[in-house]
């Protein structure tokens, strides 16, 4: 098992006019190679959550273990937890600082330990691999778009090869092509290296086609989890707390109420395609 | 009179070394022609770094072009004269809420547009309870914005510049970190607000089901503009908009794939509703 959570709880400022019991009694597995989504309305806990599964939040009570260890006993390496848990946060590039692009990508790996020549080699795959073009290496981060610091900031925690991936809203920001590419990128290296991926996102349709897990959270508690299907087909539930099911889903809805024989838990494109051609040839 | 008119327009980032000397120019609007009716709602996509931002930033001369000319509700943004005026027509929500967010205390921080604008006490607060409720953030009122998560700052942010009660508004992506529900409430405000006030409303945004209602669509590419339509023209060009890395809606995606997979769908399906009676038709 890659990380659990037992009856974690957070609460922001105790005690002054800011409490905010931002986290309730989650509990939580997540098996080494799964693909998680992490779905809830703005505010429901999710970046709370995922800051605490490298450390970077402490938990007001409950307890973390990651590869069966707490990591809250004394002496844990907490340093090492952050390599092998690579977070990237939902405004990534508020982590950029550094003179160019490349030099700001090797910073991970340089924290490593590793040599100035793997650190690059790292960085440069890293860039390829979420589609930054080469030209732009040695501009100021701060000159970039917002969608390519996004690229850099991502590319940024995949250069320290993370055991466990944790995205929070990657693809905000991100024009259609480069969402997939990305998307894609991660799914690609998720299968190929068995590497544990936790996606935040607010793409219902971002999460069907990519997850086989998704954790539903609202208002700091654990609402859900399942298979996508499983969870969107309570898609009358979810859209009390702002959320909802994938556009098809609802089509094939709509469809099955106008007596189409179709399954109606489509949550993808081509599942939808599939159903509805079936219903067509019978 | 247009309320956003551009001939020509170019603006160039300057190129600077690490001394911070400017070692030549990265061109991102290159000769943009727009025109924008007043009360209308118009969308611009296109990929990252195409410029969309760029050209938003010329809407409320945060940027003035260094070629070409854009107008502002008739104002040239160039003369420095009109540069109040400018900001005052047009209200801009950045990319990114954290750029923008100024007070300590969220009903604070939407209230200082109007004060800026010497809007009387009373008429203040009732504009600040007004757009917080719009956006769905009135019971974070008396909240602080940094303490807020991503979505909840997003929200706010769209309240401050709801309470100017611009006659255009310029939102640049303004739904990135919303979910689902949060993003059809902020398009609902903002649709309440052409219908009640007549303002205009432009859209920049990644999410290709927000722009069904525009009545125009701007696709820019490498600081070009290179498709225009409506919605409907937009979306039945699927292959073009994939060379522009864009895509098209899910549920036109769906009708798109069930035409190729022998159909006989019309192109150009924008709307759930609209598939579901094509299919039935067919049936
Ligand atoms: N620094 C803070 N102090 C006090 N409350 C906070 C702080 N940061 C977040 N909160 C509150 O904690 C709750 C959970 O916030 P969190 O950022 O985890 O939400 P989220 O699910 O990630 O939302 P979003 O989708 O908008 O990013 C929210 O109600 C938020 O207002
Ligand atoms: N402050 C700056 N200095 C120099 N170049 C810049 C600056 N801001 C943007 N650019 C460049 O100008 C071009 C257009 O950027 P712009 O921010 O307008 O794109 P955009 O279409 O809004 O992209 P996105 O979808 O990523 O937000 C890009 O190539 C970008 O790198
Ligand atoms: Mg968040
Ligand atoms: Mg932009």
């Amino acid at each position: 098992m890659s990380i659990a959570l037992e009856h974690v709880n957070y609460v922001y400022s105790p005690g002054t006019a800011y409490e905010r019991h931002a986290l309730k009694d989650v509990s939580l597995e997540i098996e080494q190679g799964q693909f998680v989504g992490i779905i809830g309305h703005t505010g429901s806990g999710k970046s709370t959550l995922i800051q605490h599964l490298n450390g970077l939040m402490k938990a007001t009570s409950g307890n973390i273990y990651y590869e069966g260890q707490s990591i809250y006993e004394e002496g844990y390496d907490m340093k090492k937890l952050r390599t092998q848990v690579g977070l990237v946060f939902q405004y990534p590039e508020y982590q950029l600082f550094e003179v160019d692009v490349l030099t700001d990508v090797c910073f991970g790996p340089k924290n490593q330990g590793l040599s100035q020549e793997e650190c690059e080699k790292n960085a440069r795959e890293a860039l390829e691999l979420v589609g930054f073009p080469e030209k732009y290496y040695r501009q100021s981060p701060f000159e970039l778009s917002g969608g390519q610091k996004r690229r850099v900031a991502i590319a940024g925690i995949l250069a320290m090869h993370p055991k466990v991936l944790v995205l929070d809203e990657p693809t905000a920001g991100l024009d259609p092509k480069g969402r997939d590419e990305i998307l894609d990128q991660i799914d690609h290296l998720h299968k190929e290296t068995g590497m544990t991926v936790i996606l935040v996102s607010h793409s219902m349709e971002d999460i069907a086609n990519y997850v086989d897990r998704i954790v539903v959270m609202n208002r700091g508690e654990k609402m859900l989890d399942g298979t996508p299907r499983e969870v969107f087909a309570h898609y009358k539930e979810l859209e009390k707390v702002g959320l909802a099911a994938p556009q098809v889903t609802y089509v094939m809805h709509d469809l099955k109420e106008r007596g189409f024989d179709v399954a109606a838990d489509a949550t993808t494109i081509e599942e939808a395609a599939d159903d509805i051609m079936r219903s067509f040839h019978d | 009179m247009e309320m956003i008119h551009s001939e020509k327009l170019v603006y160039e980032y300057d190129k600077r070394d690490e001394e911070g000397n400017v070692i030549g120019t990265n061109r991102a609007i290159d000769g943009v022609d727009i025109d924008v009716a007043p009360g209308s709602f118009v969308a611009v996509l296109g990929h990252n770094g195409s410029g969309k931002s760029t050209l938003a930033k010329h809407m409320n001369a945060i940027l003035v072009p260094t070629g070409g000319t854009i107008w502002v509700d008739g104002k040239d943004t160039k003369d420095p004269a009109e540069l109040w005026n400018v900001r005052q027509t047009a209200g801009m929500v950045f990319q990114n809420p954290d750029n923008q967010i100024i007070g300590t205390v969220v009903e604070e921080d939407v209230g200082f547009g109007p004060e800026n604008l010497g809007v009387p006490t009373d008429e203040i607060w009732k504009r600040v309870e007004d757009s917080l409720r719009s956006v769905g953030m009135l019971e974070y009122r008396k909240a602080s914005p940094n303490k807020l998560s991503g979505g909840q700052k997003q929200r706010v942010a769209i309240a401050g510049v709801i309470a100017m009660e611009p006659k255009c508004i310029v939102l640049d992506e303004p739904t990135a970190m919303l979910d689902p529900n949060g993003r059809r409430e902020v398009i609902q405000a903002v649709e309440k607000l052409r219908e009640e006030k007549n303002v205009t409303v432009i859209l920049i945004t990644h999410y290709m089901e927000e722009v069904i209602d525009a009545d125009q669509v701007f696709v820019m590419d490498d600081g070009h503009i290179v498709m225009h339509g409506t919605p409907r023209e937009i979306f039945s060009r699927v292959d073009e908009l994939k060379v522009y890395r864009m895509d098209v809606p899910q549920v036109t995606m769906l009708a798109e794939e069930l035409r190729k997979r022998g159909l006989d769908l019309p192109r150009g399906i924008l709307r759930r509703e609209e598939l579901v009676e094509a299919l039935c038709r067919l049936r």
